[in-house]
């Protein structure tokens, strides 16, 4: 039987099982911490930072980090969101994230980060780097002027066989994931509409599917992202 | 006591003019807004150039030209306070899609090998007189090229966002930013 620990969040007193996900616990106990690169179910990987909280006074990412006894969690100071901002603005200087043509937009995870943030600029300039489309497969199309390199879908998406669909390619600034040609060959529809959805930007569509959502009933046009979590 | 009003100038730069059709979706309120401001230089009013100081200008669009810099850079001179208004003169936005292809590649698709005019020009000639605005390599946020001081996000941002901001900003009233008027798209 696993063990119960107590905890502390922004002064809230929480109780979880013990190793936990620090941002599953925070979750069990109705409190909101931000992320990108975090998916439920699958192993976390920590590598969009959008979640670092202070833990004891130092920082450290949710996802990565389990609940132990006492811990003592501080989920926004000054510092932290002024960090997250900067981590979500950097995201959106580093790709060629144009939302008014985007298929994802109002269902796009780091647009409603963005929102809630009310970011109406980035501080940094706008890298505009020269990115491709990969439109070949017969289901799917991988924008890489979109992907933010979160790894969820290699994390998350796997064959029939258990293999995995995308990878990375390329190295360093060039860095991309693109899908295999060989474990993709004949994923189903469902597995398509997964790989669609585990991506939290645009990047990964299924195609014939774009816009199908009107403005308005889309999944961040009138709900902060985390509000389902927090109003519980 | 009448109160002095401000003076607010817009202009459209490398956008579609649905920043400035939203602006009109303000509707009645524009009758408010009146009594508030008087226009110069806008394509609202037609009129072509600054005749005097302005409070605020409103920009729409990147700089995809040396004329589109060149009217920003006016604004910046003529106005105290500039607002960066929708995607495209906060990020470059539609137009800035070209940033990835080189110049070149742009203009032969545009004027040479497109489908729509490879028959029509035999001579394959690409606009190259001097009175037509020579295009920048690529496109600029307008914050790249002046000083902003206030930007107003969505494509088109939403009238009440307008609205809200002006209405905050002339009258010296808090502004109030409802979440579902926020939107990039």
């Amino acid at each position: 039987m696993s063990t119960f620990v107590k905890f502390i969040i922004d002064g809230k007193i929480c109780l979880s099982e013990e190793g936990k996900q620090l941002i599953e616990a925070a979750k069990e106990n109705d409190i909101y911490i931000p992320t990108l690169c975090n998916y439920p179910g699958i192993p976390p990987k920590g590598s969009c930072r959008i979640c670092t909280v202070l833990i004891n006074n130092r920082p450290a990412t949710a996802c990565t980090t389990k609940v132990t006894e006492n811990m003592d969690i501080k989920t926004s100071t000054p510092e932290l969101e002024d960090f997250r901002k900067a981590v979500i603005e950097l995201l959106f200087s580093e790709g060629n994230h144009f939302c008014p043509s985007c298929e994802r937009s109002g269902n796009c995870e780091l647009q409603a980060l963005a929102y809630k943030y009310r970011i109406a600029v980035s501080r940094f300039p706008y890298f505009f780097p020269e990115r491709t489309i990969e439109s070949w497969h017969p289901k799917l199309i991988k924008d890489h002027n979109r992907c933010i390199l979160c790894k969820r879908c290699i994390r998350g998406i796997k064959n029939n066989e258990g293999k995995t669909i995308f990878a990375y390619g390329r190295r360093g600034q060039y860095l991309e994931i693109n899908i295999d040609p060989e474990t993709s060959k004949n994923i189903s529809d469902e597995l398509a509409e997964q790989a669609m959805n585990i991506c939290p930007v645009g990047a990964i569509l299924v195609k014939e599917k774009g816009f199908i959502t009107p403005i308005g009933k889309r999944k961040y046009d009138y709900n902060i992202i985390g509000s389902e979590i927090e109003n519980q | 006591m009448t109160k002095k009003k401000k003076i607010i100038a817009t202009a459209s730069l490398a956008g579609c003019f649905g920043c400035h059709m939203s602006f009109l979706d303000i509707d009645e309120r524009i009758l408010n807004l009146i009594e508030l401001v008087e226009f110069n230089k806008s394509p609202i009013n037609d009129i072509k150039k600054f005749t005097k100081h302005c409070d605020i200008g409103i920009i729409e669009g990147g700089c995809c030209n040396d004329e589109n810099v060149h009217v920003l850079k006016e604004f910046r001179k003529n106005c105290d306070i500039l607002i960066s208004l929708g995607e495209c003169a906060i990020m470059g936005g539609l137009p800035a899609m070209r940033n990835g292809i080189p110049l070149k590649e742009c203009l032969e698709e545009a004027y040479i090998n497109g489908p729509t005019v490879k028959d029509v020009n035999p001579q394959k000639i690409i606009p190259f007189d001097p009175d037509i605005p020579k295009i920048l390599n690529k496109v600029y946020p307008c914050h790249e090229i002046v000083k902003i001081d206030y930007f107003l996000p969505g494509c088109p941002p939403r009238a009440d966002l307008i609205w809200n901001a002006l209405y905050a900003l002339v009258t010296g009233n808090e502004l109030l930013i409802p979440y579902e008027v926020f939107k990039y798209d």
